[in-house]
């Protein structure tokens, strides 16, 4: 009945295999790829430059600008009609929320930083890996940032706090036939590195408080993880001959 | 007591811890909170007695008073020019900036500057909005004509210069070529085709290993080929 073993034999705080890479896309001022197992993510960072339409500008500071978007082949193999559609509009809300807080616009008053994301391949945590991407893309686009932004998912998992859900955990009763009642929650977070303020959090399902408080704690360590990753993959880009 | 946690030339990214106590200060693109200092941008470290100081790797061209930019005519407005920086942000060029000669109230000023036309200012004035004012009324500032414009990171301009000028100097030498830097990061070569080739592939080298040391005698070698 219960959940014992996750589906791909991953320790329940174990990430899956991460691999990051910096200036991916040459004609952008930044850019980065994240990939996290099969999830993957192409981010690119232009400007700071002039935005249009004009009554968009901020005459105190600058505007930072994201765009999420699903490649059409990226899912399972349903075509995925590409462009804005709602949810795409709102994973590009809340990553400008969630980078936000680190990046200084302050010297770039009535301009915008547009943060493109696109993900070739998707398998679940597709708004972390995105935000992921981005902070490293804004990092080598050379952006004043206080600091990196980093991200993952963590979530409850019939009776276990899981870290990094996959697109099959997330929907354990169709995969696992030993938990079709089991209820799965899953909360995306990211967080600052030094401070470990957390800039998203997110929840699809339910949880009480008392586990709630057990996968942000699980969470916490996993942002460390991550982190890691990006730090290597900057300074690996520029890393002496 | 007072940690340091880097080294001279280190690479460091956003947020990473430079020093701890105060007995070090937080110079360019570095901040304190709580005793620790930060970085705020992917840079190198420079460390001049307390001062920490991160040289950014790449970022954006922030004008300042002084500067010599190459910039592009975009419009042209009453009593003067709009000039494209190669920034978020577009500069003016009035009438009587921009010549010595007189000119007449019905003038047609695309006489003088047309759209498209590339130019050598000086950024005379910059506003905390970043509104630039730019003049081409001194020595060492004309408009372009012929070569070709080329595009770095503005960051690695100081690279391209060189020590008082060793590193530019060296590429004109060997090529033949007239090279004019903007600090806006845009390059202007003219000379004959294969020496414009090779300057721009020099320019190109030394923007790509700038974070190397001994570049000069690596270019040398590069241009000797």
């Amino acid at each position: 009945m219960v959940y014992k073993k996750r589906l791909d034999g991953r320790k329940w705080d174990e990430l899956r295999p991460m691999e990051a890479k910096v200036g991916v896309v040459p004609n952008a001022d930044g850019s980065a790829s994240f990939k996290i197992g099969k999830t993957w993510a192409i981010a690119a960072v232009y400007g700071p430059r002039e935005l249009f339409p004009k009554f968009k500008q901020d005459p105190k500071k600058g505007v930072l600008r994201c765009f999420y978007s699903m490649m059409p082949f990226s899912g399972s193999g349903e075509r995925i009609r590409p462009g804005a559609n709602r949810r795409a509009q709102e994973i590009a809300m809340v990553m400008a929320n969630a980078l936000g807080p680190v990046v200084d616009l302050s010297a770039f008053p009535n301009a915008v930083v547009d943060v493109f994301v696109d993900l070739p391949q998707t398998d679940a945590g597709t708004r972390c890996a995105a935000i992921s991407a981005a902070s490293m893309a804004l990092a080598q686009a050379g952006i004043p940032m206080k600091d990196m932004i980093s991200s993952v998912a963590v979530g409850k998992v019939d009776d276990k706090i899981a870290t990094d859900l996959d697109y099959k955990e997330e929907h354990i009763e169709e995969f696992n036939p030993d938990s079709k009642t089991a209820s799965v929650s899953d909360i995306p977070v990211a967080m600052i590195h030094n401070t470990k303020e957390i800039t998203l959090l997110q929840m699809d399902g339910e949880i009480s408080k008392e586990d709630l408080m057990k996968a942000i704690e699980a969470a916490t360590v996993a942002v460390d993880k991550v982190y890691e990753v990006q730090r290597q993959a900057l300074k690996e880009k520029f890393a002496k001959e | 007591m007072s940690n340091i946690s880097v080294h001279e030339r280190d690479i460091v990214i956003p947020g990473e811890v430079l020093a701890e106590g105060m007995d070090y200060l937080p110079g360019e693109n570095t901040y304190r909170e709580n005793e620790k200092i930060y970085s705020k941008s992917l840079g190198l470290v420079s460390i001049s007695g307390r001062v920490l100081k991160v040289t950014p790797l790449s970022g954006p061209y922030v004008p300042k008073i002084d500067d010599k930019i190459i910039g592009k005519v975009i419009d042209i407005t009453m009593s003067g020019w709009r000039i494209d920086t190669n920034t978020a942000y577009s500069a003016l060029l009035n009438v009587r900036d921009a010549t010595t000669r007189f000119v007449k109230k019905e003038e047609d000023l695309s006489q003088i500057l047309a759209i498209g036309d590339y130019v050598v200012v000086r950024i005379v004035n910059v506003t905390s909005q970043n509104l630039i004012d730019v003049t081409m009324k001194e020595p060492g500032l004309y408009k372009v004509s012929g070569g070709r414009i080329m595009e770095i990171n503005s960051q690695k301009v100081p690279r391209v210069i060189g020590k008082q000028g060793s590193m530019i100097s060296l590429i004109k030498t060997k090529t033949g070529c007239e090279v004019t830097v903007g600090q806006n990061g845009l390059v202007w070569v003219k000379g004959t085709p294969e020496g414009e080739l090779k300057a721009e592939q020099a320019i190109k080298l030394v923007e790509e290993k700038s974070y190397l040391e001994g570049l000069t005698d690596r270019v040398g070698k590069f241009l000797e080929q």
